[in-house]
This record gives structure tokens, sequence and C-alpha cells, in this order.
């Protein structure tokens, strides 16, 4: 059992666990994810380790509240346990001092380009953020993106905070102003890293994207993750999750992200009425996107 | 008694066709005490029985079936225990066919005895009475071993090290110990209870079980080594990576691996949707591909799942289908339909980013290959499609590198699998012994079992030493 010690409400979808894993914590990487399963009926999810401190014995993980098994876990409160958390999976961030760099983190995806940013800087980069949301109240951790980034953009669709427009305006901005910009760093929603990569392809920039596709062992053992890359099929799990998004076909993975649609909305029907959730509920969500 | 000796093996009462074909219970449903007694005096008690010779874990048949002939059967479950932590395992699962009943006396005539259904019925026997039985700890020599994997090579090697009085710790990946018993091995083959019970066994012998972690990630092999401490390692993860056809569409929804779909089913329990969270695609009609005992599997999870069609799409003929007989005339009874000579050529979209047909193409059987099987020609022009809302390629496993990958030193073969002295399980790096799929390849539970078996015994001559001529590995 993995002990929750602190919980944070980052916005009315978006949830910050800290949870107790004393041995992940050790081995972590900016770049890594972790797999979880609530309890004995529970999936296994892949989430993000957002941050990790070895001292504390912990790691930080970010989500949002999208169907069943997020909603369930949102329910969760510090001192609370998760059956299983199985990590750090995949490859890390390969960090050294490339020059000037942009990292662009979208919604929830703001999460784990942090520790990436972070890393970054800490090897001597100089770092441009761009975090973007659709609106204000779903914008996060702006403070510590601040404190790892040379300049920090926010961006928000509906205005409401920062400027008004999508993270590739800047982006592209910052790629026409300066030529020095040697790498881009890209994680959110699937079709926002889709458009980063149409935007930074223009300027040659190498970009990498961080994959976040269905997984169930997360080991290499099953083959849901895969997605093409380059044209060669590869397992985001083992192979990433961060590939060259220059080669990425993004299209399949939207497509294979939405492969159990059906069935989530089933689960999360079926929930709703055993948690009893009320009409207020559904009207605050009803603009709910799925990544 | 002794004297009547029925000629007729004892039929297994099974569930019919039609109904088990629509749920998840065990297909057999297992001896009575008077079948089993009544089997069990069908052995000739031979002077120099070859059915041990036929065990990879070398059971001592011919004693526990005596037990039994004289209804002693908790007193048989021990006997075969001595040898074999897993009998309820083994008895449902092993090939018997090709290794202890094989060699069977009375199969020269007629039918051998059901060497496999009664091992089945004293493990099952004991673990209901509950009378369990625990061998006396034996005196700690101070020794520590991790095994990496839990699957059957990995228990069978921790039940023999923990007799031997050393400290054993499994590491297992997943969040469940049993490896392919548990995420592999469809619940009506092998109840998943039956697997925890077993595995409950290993444990009460003492054997440290830690789920959750992934050797390679979350820690690395010197730490097992330099800070767990650990005198000697036995590898035993798995072959792991599933194998596509490598044709168009294969990336389309509905496409699964057979492990994908497997473990969604088995471990995962998504028959069970939604009351467990995991879903799984019920197709209506399905393709499997494969003609091995997992593609048997995969087949037959379909159906249960509610398919009205399931086909079994094999390139070469039934005689060359790896799979057990059994399994293969359980598909059949059940209502799969065969295609045989038939190769999958690509997966067409629905233009919704799902599969809505198969192309394939007929085949002919040309010049046996190197595996000795005859080879499979395509014949030009005799492509035709299917229609399917689910595919599954059942086509075996590659050696997944999660964890070979960060042991540089250790050698690998060209297929990327362990190499592993047959006898001993020794590798390249001393004090690293492996076994099971990710030093074969694909093969079956007992193999593994064999394996760690072996290994469990190299290990306690390593352990007095700790030295080891590693020289025969070198190329």
């Amino acid at each position: 059992m993995f002990k929750i010690v602190k919980k944070e409400e980052l916005s009315e979808l978006v949830t910050s666990f800290e949870i107790e894993a004393k041995d992940i914590a050790k081995k972590a990487k900016a770049g890594n994810f972790f797999v979880l399963k609530i309890h004995e009926e529970g999936e296994r999810i892949p989430l993000t380790i957002a941050d990790f401190d070895t001292e504390r014995g912990t790691i930080t993980t970010v989500f949002q509240k999208v169907g069943k098994t997020t909603h369930h876990l949102g329910t969760l409160n510090e001192g609370d346990s998760i059956s299983d958390v199985i990590g750090p999976l995949g490859r890390h961030s390969h960090i050294e001092k490339f020059g000037k760099v942009v990292c662009v983190g979208g919604g929830v995806g703001i999460a784990p380009i942090y520790p990436i940013a972070r890393a970054l800087k800490e090897a001597g980069n100089a770092v441009i953020s761009i975090i973007g949301a659709r609106a204000k109240n779903l914008i996060f951790w702006e403070d510590k993106m601040q404190r790892v980034s040379d300049e920090l953009i926010i961006t928000t669709d509906d205005g409401s905070y920062g400027r008004k427009a999508v993270v590739t305006v800047p982006l592209d901005e910052l790629l026409r102003e300066n030529n020095d910009i040697q790498l881009i760093y890209a994680i959110g929603p699937a079709i926002m890293m889709k458009f980063v990569c149409k935007t930074t392809e223009k300027y040659n920039v190498k970009t990498i994207v961080s994959l976040n596709s269905i997984m169930v062992d997360a080991t290499g053992m099953c083959g849901a993750c895969r997605i093409n890359v380059g044209g060669k099929t590869q397992f985001a799990c083992v192979d990433g999750p961060e590939f060259d998004g220059h080669k990425v076909d993004f299209d399949l993975l939207m497509s294979r992200q939405r492969m159990y649609i059906d069935e989530e909305k089933v689960s999360f029907e079926r929930y709703k009425k055993k948690r009893g959730f009320n009409t207020l509920w559904k009207r605050k969500n009803q603009k709910r996107e799925c990544i | 008694m002794e004297e009547k000796k029925p000629k007729k093996r004892v039929h297994m009462r099974e569930q019919v066709p039609q109904v088990r074909a629509r749920n998840f219970m065990e297909v057999p449903y297992g001896y009575t005490p008077e079948e089993a007694v009544e089997e069990a005096s069908r052995c000739l008690s031979c002077l120099n029985p070859s059915c041990t010779k036929g065990c990879p874990v070398a059971v001592d048949i011919p004693s526990f079936i005596k037990l039994m002939k004289e209804g002693k059967f908790i007193e048989a479950a021990w006997k075969i225990k001595e040898e074999n932590a897993l009998p309820a395992v083994c008895g449902r699962v092993c090939p018997q066919e090709i290794q202890c009943e094989s060699l069977c006396l009375l199969g020269k005539k007629g039918e051998p005895v059901a060497i496999g259904n009664l091992e089945r019925f004293v493990a099952d026997y004991e673990r209901e009475k509950g009378e369990i039985q625990i061998p006396e700890k034996p005196k700690p020599t101070g020794r520590k071993i991790a095994i990496i994997g839990s699957g059957p090579g990995g228990l069978t090697c921790a039940a023999d090290l923990i007799k031997s009085g050393h400290q054993v710790t499994l590491f297992e990946a997943l969040h469940k110990p049993g490896g392919v018993l548990m995420y592999g091995i469809p619940e009506f083959r092998l109840p998943k209870a039956i697997v925890e019970k077993e595995v409950d066994y290993i444990k009460k012998l003492g054997v440290e079980v830690v789920v959750n972690a992934v050797i390679g990630k979350l820690y690395s092999f010197d730490e097992l080594f330099n800070e767990y401490g650990s005198d000697a390692c036995f590898i035993a993860t798995g072959a792991g990576l599933p194998m596509f056809l490598g044709i168009p569409g294969e990336n389309l929804n509905g496409i699964y691996s057979a492990n994908e779909f497997l473990t969604r089913a088995n471990l995962m329990k998504a028959y069970l949707f939604p009351e467990y969270d995991t879903p799984i695609k019920r197709g209506k009609k399905v393709a499997v591909f494969g003609g091995g005992n997992v593609a048997m599997d995969a087949a037959r999870v379909a159906l249960r799942l509610g398919a009205e069609k399931v086909y079994l799409i094999y390139r070469r003929s039934e005689d060359e289908m790896p799979a057990r007989k059994a399994e293969i005339h359980h598909a059949h009874e059940e209502g799969i339909e065969f295609m045989l000579l038939t190769n999958p050529t690509r997966f067409i979209d629905d233009g919704k980013g799902n599969v809505c047909a198969v192309e394939c193409i007929k085949m002919e059987l040309g010049e046996p290959d190197q595996s000795g099987r005859k080879n499979p020609i395509p014949i030009k022009g005799s492509e035709f499609q299917i229609e399917i809302d689910v595919g599954i390629p059942a086509l075996g496993t590659r050696s997944n590198p999660l964890l070979v990958s960060t042991l540089p030193d250790l050698k690998l073969n060209k297929r990327g699998y362990i190499m592993a002295e047959e006898e001993t399980g020794m590798t390249s790096k001393l004090g690293v012994f492996a076994g099971g799929d990710i030093v074969t390849g694909s093969a079956t539970v007992i193999l593994a079992m064999g394996a760690g078996r072996k290994a469990a015994k190299a290990i306690n001559e390593y352990l007095k030493w700790k030295y080891w001529d590693t020289r025969s590995l070198s190329n």
C-alpha cells in the first residue's frame, strides 16, 4: 500500500498527490512515469512523475479528473492509500547543455514538463517555458515554472489569464525571433503536441514529445501503447515515452486513445450513479474535454 | 481391486461445450475420489517405470499413484510436492501427452494412465481439505537469493532454495505474483484462486514475495547484489515482448496482441467489466492468428466474451500446430472455426480507425523448413476478406530488453535471449543464473519449472564455492 501524504486541488479538475514511495523516489528522473492501481478491481493507469523527493521518500503526481479511475482517485484524501504503485517506468529524459531550449506544457501536461524544465535549467540551459490551458482555473504551478525558467509565457484559450492564445502562437513567435533555439520539449494533449510539432517543423528545430498512450503492464509485455514513429511500430512504455515529435503519427495516437471511449462512458456513468453525483457536478463539467 | 484393471481410462467429466463456451468457469469438473482410485488402479506399477523420466521436474509418479490406489490422497499430494511445488497447476496445464503419459506402458496398446488428471485430483483434494503440509524449516544457511520473476520458473526455484535453508526473495514486476499463470492462462483452464493458493504455499515455506518491483528500473541488478546482499540470483522474467504480424493496419483499434488480450481478461479480470475497471473489446467476429496454446486460449476467451464467430487462422495445417492436443480438441468442441493454410495479409480500416475486416491469402505446404515443419507458401491470387471487429495475433514473443539491457556483461544470443548453460542455468555473469522463456524463447510452464529446478540445484553447488567456470559460455 502506498500512502498519500499530501493532496492539493490545483483546479477544479486537476489534483496533485504526494505519494509515499521511497524506492521509486530514489530512482525517478525527469521524464519517467509510473503506473497505479487504486484497489483490487481497479485498472492500471499510467501517470506522470511530476516531482520526486528522495529525502521525503515521495513522488508527486498531477492528474486531471477525466473518467472513472481519475475521479475515484480524486476522492482519496491525505492518509488514504493506493493499492499498487509501480515505477519509475519509461526511459528518462536525455538532459545536457543544449543552449537555449523551450519547454511547452499544455493542460495537465504542465506537471510533467516541470521536472524536465528544472533538469534542463540545472544543466545550464536557458529555459523559456510556455504553459497553457483552456482557462485560468486550469493553470497551475506558475510559481514552480517561474523558478526554473528564464522566461515564462502563459496562455489561455479564452484569455481569462495570460495571453489569449494557444501555446503554438507564442512558440511560433519565439522561433521566428530566436534562431538559436536548440530544442523544444512539449507535453500535453496529443492534439497540442501535434500542432507544436507542425510549428517547429517549419523551423527545423528538434522537438521531443512525451506520449500518453493507453497502457496495461507498461513494461513492454502487452503492446497496448503501440504507436508509429518514423514508420515503425514502437511501444510508448519501453521505447518512450519520449520521442522525436516530427516522426510521430499523432493521428494514430489520438485514434488509439479513443479505443475505449464507449466503455469509459459505461464505467463512468455507473460510478456516478453509485456515488450519487449531483446535477451541479454535471453542469460544471459540461465542457469537459476528453484527452 | 488390485487385480481388476479397467482398460478404458476414466474420463474426466466436463462442462458441455455449448454451455462452457459462454462462461469462464473451469472446463473439467475433476475426478470424484472413486474415479480417482479407479484411474489410479489402472497403473501397472511397473518394476522399471519410465513415466518419471518424462517429467521435467522428476515427480515420483509411481509412488504417488500407489498412495492413491490406497486412498491416501493427502500423502500422495505430499509425495508430489517433494519434487513439484505447483501440482494443481501442472495437473492442469502440462502437456502430459508428450511427457510422462507418453512413456506409460499402458499407452503402447491403449490409453496411458491419466497422470495429469490424478495429479490434479490430489492437489485439489489436499487444498480443499485444508491439510496443506508445510515442511519443517531447515537450518538457515545465511545465504540470500534474489529471484526475478514469479512465474512457474521463479516459483519452483524459490521453493527448492528455501527448502535448502536459504533466504529467498521473489521480485515480481506486476501487482500479483504468478507470472504467466496469472496473466496468461485463462480462468477456465487454470482458476486464479488456485494459482493464489499455490503462491500462498510458496510464501508459507518462507519465501518473501515483493510485487510491483520492476528490476532494472526500481532496483538495479547491482543493488540486488550489493545493497540487498544477494549471494546469487535467478532470472526468470519470461519472454515478454509480443510479436506482431508486420502487415498493414496492425495498429488499428480492435487489434490486440494475445498478451494484451489475455492480460486484460485474466490478470485484470476485464471479463467482469464494468465491475472491474479494465475494459476489453467484446468482438462479435474475432480472428486469432497462430496455432499455439496461447492462440487457443485467446480464441476461447474471445468466445466466452460473447463472440458470435471466432476464427483461428493458421498458416500451416492442424498437424503442425504447436498447441496441446487437448486445447485444440476443446477449441474444436466449442465451435472455434479453424481456417488452416491461411495467412493474413492486411487489416482493413472502417474509416474510423477500427478494424472491420482482414484480408487473407491461402497457403500450401512446401518442403520442410529448419523447424522440420513443412514450409507454407502463399497461393497467388487466392486473397479473400473476412469481416472482423477484433483481431488477435498470437505469434509468440521476443526477448524483453527491459532488464537485460541494464546488464551489459550478460551474454545474450542472437535473438536477445540470455545465454545459459542448459543443465545449470548458469550465465556469463558469476552468481547469475537464468531459465525459462528468457533463455529458451516461448515454451511451456513445466519446462520453465524444470529450468527453475535445475538452477536451484546449481545455485546450491555454486554457494559452496562461490566459483564457477564460465568458460563454457565464451564464444
